[in-house]
């Protein structure tokens, strides 16, 4: 039995700038990707992470896994902080932390069959396993991913996108690991192929004991198959809840704002509503607004929301919403 | 599951075998081969190509000539079936069939040289540029431009001078020369593949920049780089033949394609035979390696035609 | 309401390296003044490739066959140049990409400006005045700014927004949207899909939208088409679709869309994989993955036969569709 509430996972105050080049001898900008980023994963659970192109949320899948180096704050893995670790023993880790990628084709180096893809984890993160085995391991893996075994020797261009994505899963599978990161992985898949991936990644979820991280910009996506639900905007935490409490009781008018856009495949019902359109579009990251940052586009914001930057509150039922105004908002769906 | 599985277990291996025609990969090379051979320019011009090298390999040993053996007999004479001289003699009295046959010999040898050394460090040099990127990038290649701008011939005669002897060593030096522009064009898809995922998959499976830039990076730049050497090896045939018309490339009495057209130009009118040979392969031997080119790449890049 | 494009019959083929490649087949259908018609399919379905043809913008390698009436003239085969007469004037269309569509190099207001020169004989400043108005219309704050803006300096949005505004200059009787929202953002599209329900109330423009997002046309179209390996599987009323599809392809997109306000276990996904239009199975295209099928589906291809009044489907499973419940 997989023990629910041991943290495998904990963000602390991850911070994340890129430099933008502004010429040879102009002063670069300082993008800031991620801003005092606080969260914790449990083990055997799935973290959903929402926000639209450019919060962050991509970054925030690759700082975790140590695919980009955090500039601030820590990473623990299991208690331990693993963003200064030395490469050998990062490489180590590797084996418990994997992702699977937006774009199926693009994430399978085309020159390599499906045979060699699947098993280079293995060849990298476990030397000793034979080669025998390690086509053993890659048979039941794809066996696992619904992938059939006469397909190991063909290469990535002769799938299409869903059978791609398995090829990605399965890959991100065989060094068993506990936890993935899954950046966008049905975005780019037809709309019958996305949901025999999410009920294949559920299916996983179960018989190998993982937990998972999803990010996506769909919210019916994300809340399908999220546990608990991390809003990003502009590079910051706005609301993290569990899921059901998030959907029927947002407390952030970010994230109402969101819940009210998502198209529904409901024709009365996506009569009925209205679009509560937010006003305008996202500021740019290197020149954000002061204050909460989300304050430019809020129906809600007043003064104050442009001298104070909202803290990340804890309140009840575990969840954590960055705005002041929380309590004095009824933001039901509906309401 | 619920759903739809339920009552069509029977109909299942039916489907299944429809979705499964074809159990054995095609690989992205094979690909472009069988495009590269459905295009009949480049298909001849392999043929051709490989006709002259072969021939250039076995012809001397058929022939009753050498290519330095003179015969005092036969001096400037055109074509004479009876006595072996088939493609005449040059004022020397040697054969012109087995002086070209040598001559496309060295001519072929030094492009094959300068090329693989050129295609060797430019893909190391540029995808190491290009991967590492940043600091070591920029070093790397401000070395490269520095070397575009100083004098190519320059080069060309302090390499004579030290190799001046052995025209191989010279065309190695050559080939040290001609991988700028390789390296450029592998330093750029470098930078193009490593934003791809599938590296990103590569370093989240625990692999360092080396099995990264070998394993994941070098095998994609099939493309770039065969067509690039293939526009290379006329490339370096004609510096064999400008440096031989200078005086600067093979010694006698070995020759080159170069040599033998540099020689034979001046006297073109009083005997053409001197001329017409040499030119004839060379001509025929850059345009086979272009329309080769040219199809290779529509093979390897089929979206972009 | 009058009927403002009527499409018969219409094919279009690709010619490949030795073979010719079916991606529409059999094509029929109608739009009214002012309606809105949604186009939903997967990749491969041919969805795009119809209306690619009846614009005349098909790769060089496709054929199309056929009618398409706008009005009274055939689309379909006419030459470039009297296409041109018509295209972005009667019919216009706008594509997932803007920037693709935009000339990056020329100012926005240079850009639209010259549509209306082109097709109405404006003058420079009466096409500039109708431009920035449109702007406007399309709701793009500041329009006289963002007039003279490339399209770089814009937001994604922004730059979707601009290409409506191109799109709906000389008020054509036909816009057709291809999957004009997939690249934007909820929030974004969200705004998108209400000035397209604004837009062709006011302009009495039709509304093709080409889409695989079930929940853009909910919310938007009047009637819908869904296709699957290059033909018309089933067409009616949006609502009668969605509430009670009779194509079990229809259903198996349905339940293959989550749905943000109700949590299932499961999704119902179709099984299987849509097929390559080179190798289209044997009778129903769609059998192989069909949970409904049966002995005649393997060999004899359904054709769209009107189901009720208002709809038909191509299928010749006649009984009621419900996934039976295996524990």
């Amino acid at each position: 039995m997989l023990d629910r509430t041991e943290d495998l996972l904990k963000i602390e105050n991850l911070s994340k700038n890129f430099s933008i080049s502004a010429g040879l001898f102009a002063r670069p900008f300082q993008l800031r990707a991620l801003q005092d980023i606080n969260f914790t994963v449990k083990r055997g659970e799935t973290l959903g992470i929402v926000g639209e192109s450019g919060c962050g949320k991509s970054t925030l899948g690759r700082c975790i896994l140590q695919l980009l180096a955090p500039d601030e704050g820590r990473v623990l893995w299991l208690g331990q902080d693993i963003t200064k670790l030395p490469a050998e023993e990062m490489r180590q880790k590797r084996r418990d932390l994997q992702i699977i990628f937006q774009d199926p084709l693009a994430s399978l180096n085309p020159r390599m069959t499906v045979g060699e893809i699947i098993a280079d984890p293995l060849r990298t993160l476990m030397p000793e396993v034979n080669a025998k085995e390690r086509r053993e391991r890659v048979l039941r893996t794809m066996e696992a991913v619904g992938l059939l075994p006469e397909m190991i020797n063909r290469y990535p261009h002769e799938f299409s996108g869903g059978q791609a994505q398995r090829i990605g899963i399965a890959r991100a599978l065989i060094s068993e690991p506990k936890l993935i990161v899954c950046d966008e992985p049905v975005s780019a898949l037809d709309v019958s192929i996305q949901a025999q991936i999410l009920n294949l990644l559920s299916d996983l979820k179960d018989e190998f004991g993982l937990t998972l991280i999803f990010i996506s910009h769909n919210l019916s996506v994300v809340r399908h198959v999220s546990d608990r639900i991390l809003v990003l905007y502009l590079g910051r935490i706005v609301e993290l809840a569990d899921g059901d409490d998030l959907y029927d009781d947002p407390k952030h008018p970010y994230t109402r704002a969101l819940l009210t856009a998502v198209p529904i495949p409901d024709p009365k019902r996506a009569r009925q509503r209205t679009i509560e359109g937010l006003v305008g579009e996202i500021p740019s990251p290197i020149n954000q607004p002061s204050g909460c940052t989300f304050r430019t586009r809020c129906r809600y914001a007043e003064e104050r929301c442009a001298q104070v930057r909202p803290p990340l509150e804890v309140i009840a039922g575990g969840r954590n919403v960055a705005c002041i105004r929380w309590q004095e908002l009824d933001l039901k769906p509906g309401a | 599951m619920a759903g739809i599985t339920g009552k069509d277990a029977a109909l299942t291996a039916y489907a299944n075998a429809l979705a499964n025609e074809a159990p054995k990969g095609r690989s992205l090379t094979q690909d472009a081969l069988r495009r590269l051979f459905n295009n009949k320019a480049a298909l001849v011009s392999i043929f051709v190509l490989i006709a002259i090298v072969l021939f250039a390999l076995v012809g001397p040993y058929l022939l009753p000539w050498t290519y330095d053996k003179v015969d005092w007999s036969a001096i400037r004479k055109p074509p004479d079936w009876a006595k072996g001289h088939y493609f005449g003699t040059d004022q020397n009295g040697r054969d012109m069939l087995a002086r070209t046959l040598q001559g496309t010999q060295m001519s072929l040898l030094v492009a094959a040289v300068a090329t693989v050394v050129s295609v060797v460090i430019g893909i190391l040099y540029g995808a190491i540029a290009g991967y590492f990127g940043g600091k070591i990038d920029a070093v790397m290649m401000r070395f490269v431009d520095i070397m575009y701008a100083l004098p190519y011939i320059l080069f060309v005669i302090i390499l004579v001078v030290i190799f001046g002897r052995s025209p191989v060593l010279l065309f190695v030096g050559i080939g040290c020369l001609e991988w700028l522009t390789m390296a450029r064009i592998v330093r750029g898809q470098t930078l193009s593949i490593k934003q791809r995922e599938f590296i990103e998959a590569a370093k989240a499976g625990g692999a360092g920049p080396f099995t990264i830039i070998f394993r994941h990076i070098v095998p994609n730049l099939t493309g770039p780089v065969v067509i690039y050497a293939t526009l290379t090896v006329p490339e370096i045939i004609l510096t064999e033949s400008f440096l031989s018309y200078l005086g600067l490339g093979v010694q006698e009495p070995q020759t080159s394609l170069g040599t033998l057209i540099s020689d034979g130009a001046p006297v073109a009118e009083a005997l053409p035979w001197l001329l017409f040979t040499p030119a004839a392969i060379l001509v025929v031997m850059l345009l086979c390696l272009s329309y080769l080119g040219d199809g290779l790449r529509d093979a390897l890049d089929p979206k972009d035609r | 309401m009058a009927d403002v494009l009527v499409v018969d019959d219409l094919d279009v083929t690709f010619a490949l390296h030795d073979s010719e490649v079916k991606a529409v087949s059999d094509l029929d259908f109608t739009l009214a003044e002012g309606e809105t018609l949604a186009v939903v399919g997967e990749s491969g379905s041919g969805k795009s490739q119809a209306f690619l043809s009846i614009m005349g913008l098909l790769a060089r390698n496709g054929k199309a066959s056929g009618r398409a009436m706008l009005g009274d003239v055939n689309l379909i085969g006419m030459a470039p140049d009297r296409l041109d007469t018509h295209r972005g004037k009667d019919i216009a269309m706008i594509f997932q990409d803007p920037m693709t569509s935009l000339n990056p190099t020329l100012k926005i207001k240079t850009q639209l400006a010259e549509v209306l020169v082109r097709h109405q004989g404006y003058d420079k400043d009466k096409a500039n005045r109708a431009v920035i108005e449109m702007l406007e219309r399309v709701g793009i704050p500041e329009p006289v700014k963002r007039a003279n803006a490339y399209p770089h300096e814009l937001s994604g949005g922004m730059r979707q927004r601009v290409m409506i505004a191109m799109a709906l200059l000389c008020k054509p009787k036909v816009l057709i949207a291809d999957e004009p929202t997939t690249a934007l953002d909820v929030t974004v599209q969200a705004q998108m899909l209400d000035l397209f329900k604004n837009l062709t109330n006011d302009f009495g423009t039709a509304l093709v939208l080409i889409t695989h997002d079930l929940g853009v046309v909910a919310g938007v179209a009047d009637r819908m088409m869904v296709m699957y390996g290059g033909r018309c599987i089933e067409k009616g009323p949006t609502d009668t679709l969605f509430y009670d599809p009779r194509h079990p392809y229809t259903l198996g997109l349905l339940h293959s869309t989550p749905h943000v306000a109700k949590r299932a276990k499961r999704l119902d996904p179709i099984q299987g994989l849509p097929p390559s239009l080179e190798h289209l199975p044997r009778g129903c295209a769609f059998h192989p993955r069909c949970a409904f099928r049966f002995e005649r589906c393997f060999e004899e291809r359904p054709p769209l036969l009107p189901v009720e009044d208002v709809r038909e489907k191509a299928c010749w499973y006649q009984g009621e569709l419900k996934y039976e419940e295996v524990a």
